[in-house]
């Protein structure tokens, strides 16, 4: 008689039984064909959209910012009084002169002055509120063309406005249109505007109800000489005077915390896109891991007589799960790489009737694939794969052996 | 159990449940099983055969009484256990061949070695030798869907014998062969059992399969109703 003894330094180890798994799941989902090509293609298209969507908000999402940037935020501002962007009944009280640390700055061309206010415009005998924006002409702190606003002498103030605006309004370039205003002591009063320049933004939107007038003109119109609501510092300064004199410092962290939580808020919607997508492509693995145990219940119950034990046969249904999971990364990177590399490089372009999802949205989206969009889709992936293949795999262990055998489940 | 028996049951008996009652399929069986034998359980459809089978195979446990094999009761066995009893000691053979679809003849048989961390020499040799048992060594590189029922059965009989086992289970090991092929898998299990002293445990009703035991265990209502030896005659009609 065979001793027992001794069995237990026979049995294979951990890693042995390990790579057999691989290696029979390898073998197994390669065996079946079409259908583990058909889940490797749906599981390998879910994953690149899902990377391709999440992509273009993320692109969506630092477009916005850096327009809002490049546009009006530049490295940060210092706002003077109780100014506030949000609320338009501010402007008119909140402009001051700008401190010798601030005037330095200006001069140094390493800030620059805005003066804001609210005024109306009446373009095609409508009226329309707007936001005055007295900017200097000869800045660069701002990505704004804001030399058109130099103007040549002729009649009317040189007034530039955004596409958007220019396409509520009907305003083109050329046009006049009365702009009413209150200066400083109360008084209203009114001019007329030309329109010099209609400005292109990436970002259409952050445009609206806003008219840029030259500060120096706005200045006078105000009666308010060398004053400024806003002092914008330029983007990449090491460091930046404090404020005082009423000037107080707002860093981008501060000035893009509303539009990061906006942000944040839209970002919710595509992650229901996201959890729709991985939902199809797992019901697609799911269904395929029910049907494989139900088929090969003959073929579990054989591992089982051969000395599989029955938690290393769940095992390799659930290696042969993710193996889908790992075959899909393979496959979608071989037209997935390309496929997101050109949308990245090309863009794509966005539909009017998309211009306004309650934030500006860019005329045209590239795509950002960061380094944790990948990695963590990736890794998300793998492991909801892994579970998902694990639940019909898990019955296995509640299967008799000689039911198996008789190709019988409960 | 006896000395020097392989096998033994005691008092073993095996009920399932149905409905609200139970069926008895196996009730109060004792049986003891040297080393070497050519032994049938023969009976008609029902008498608990392939039950008795899958007791002592330790894929099913007994309700009652007990199965010692290769000297460890399997009522004690967990499944890891039961999982390691097979792998070393039991090799089974089944009526529908079970061969694994997505393999080769050569890995079917090589796949209980793989379970034995077998160095891929030690595989390669005895597989081959299998192979060789059962006059398959041209069919190695075949898919189990390119062979006749024959052939498959004999790939079944490489992967049962491969490791040397002590005991050979086969569960209606002939049933859906023709009577030359079926010949040619009992001779070969007789000359496996002769060379390698292996112990051959069937589960049969098939009278080609009767002739070449020499030992029958005739089953009835679950029930042990003669146990007997006699001479192989392979030759008879």
């Amino acid at each position: 008689m065979v001793e027992w003894s001794g069995m237990r330094n026979r049995c294979p180890t951990r890693r042995a039984i390990e790579m057999l798994i691989f290696r029979l799941a390898l073998r197994n989902i390669l065996g079946a064909g079409l259908r583990t090509w058909l889940n490797v293609f749906v599981l390998s298209a879910a994953f690149v959209m899902i990377i391709w969507v999440q992509g273009m908000v993320e692109g969506m999402n630092r477009t916005v910012m850096r327009a809002k940037i490049d546009t009006e935020l530049g490295g940060g501002q210092y706002w003077y009084g109780d100014y506030d962007p949000y609320d338009p009944l501010t402007y008119e009280d909140s402009h001051g002169p700008l401190t010798e640390s601030l005037a330095d700055l200006v001069r140094g061309g390493e800030a620059t002055p805005v003066l804001m206010t609210t005024g109306a415009i009446y373009p095609q005998g409508r009226v329309q509120a707007v936001v005055l924006s007295g900017i200097d002409p000869g800045q660069t702190i701002l990505r704004l063309p804001s030399e058109r606003l130099a103007g040549d002498g002729g009649y009317g103030v040189p007034a530039m406005i955004g596409a958007e605006m220019a396409k509520e309004t009907g305003l083109m370039v050329g046009d006049y249109v009365t702009v009413r205003w209150r200066d400083v002591n109360g008084t209203f009063d009114a001019d007329e505007a030309r329109i010099e320049h209609i400005v292109s933004l990436s970002v259409p939107g952050v445009d609206r109800g806003l008219l840029w007038l030259p500060l120096g003109e706005l200045r006078r119109m105000l009666q308010v000489p060398g004053e400024a609501s806003v002092v914008v510092a330029a983007q990449g300064l090491d460091e930046v005077p404090p404020g005082g004199g009423g000037w107080t410092w707002r860093d981008l962290d501060y000035l893009l915390k509303d539009i990061k939580d906006l942000v944040k808020f839209k970002s919710q919607s595509s992650y229901i896109i996201y959890g729709l997508m991985l939902f199809m492509a797992l019901l697609a693995v799911f269904d395929t891991q029910v049907l494989a145990i139900w088929r090969r219940r003959r073929e579990i119950g054989t591992l089982i007589a051969l000395g599989m034990d029955r938690f290393t046969v769940i095992g390799l249904f659930t290696v042969e799960g993710a193996m889908h999971g790992l075959l899909a990364l393979v496959v979608g990177a071989a037209y997935g790489i390309p496929l997101l590399a050109w949308s990245m490089a090309t863009g794509m372009a966005v539909p009017e009737m998309m211009s306004d999802m309650g934030m500006p949205v860019p005329q045209v989206l590239y795509p950002v694939y960061g380094v944790r969009l990948v990695l963590g889709t990736t890794l998300l992936v793998m492991i909801s794969v892994t579970v998902v293949s694990s639940l019909p795999a898990s019955r296995i262990a509640k299967l008799k052996p000689t039911d198996a055998l008789r190709g019988k489940t409960r | 159990m006896e000395n020097g028996a392989l096998i033994t049951t005691e008092s073993l008996t095996k009920q399932y449940p149905v409905g609200r009652g139970k069926f008895t399929a196996l009730q109060n069986i004792d049986l003891s099983v040297d080393t070497g034998e050519f032994v049938g359980l023969v009976g008609p459809s029902g008498s608990g055969k392939t039950t008795l089978l899958n007791l002592i195979g330790a894929l099913d446990f007994p309700s009652e009484g007990r199965a010692i094999v290769i000297g460890r009761d399997t009522r004690e066995l967990s499944h890891r256990e039961a999982a390691d009893l097979r792998n070393h000691h039991l090799g089974f053979i089944f009526q529908t061949y079970n061969l694994l679809p997505v393999y080769s003849v050569y890995e079917n048989v090589e796949f209980p070695l793989l379970l034995l961390k077998k160095s891929a020499a030690e595989r390669r040799q005895a597989v081959m030798e299998a192979l060789d048992w059962v006059g398959l060594t041209d069919k190695a590189k075949s898919r189990p869907s390119q062979l006749s029922g024959g052939e498959s059965q004999r790939v079944a009989v490489a992967r049962a014998m491969v490791k040397k086992p002590e005991i050979v289970l086969a569960d209606e090991p002939t049933a859906n062969l023709d009577a030359a092929n079926s010949h040619n898998i009992l001779k070969t299990m007789v000359d496996l059992n002769r060379e390698l002293k292996t112990t051959f445990v069937f589960a049969t009703h098939d009278s080609k399969v009767i002739r070449y035991l020499r030992r029958k265990v005739t089953l009835n209502d679950g029930r042990v109703v003669g146990d007997e030896e006699q001479v192989p005659d392979p030759e008879s009609n």
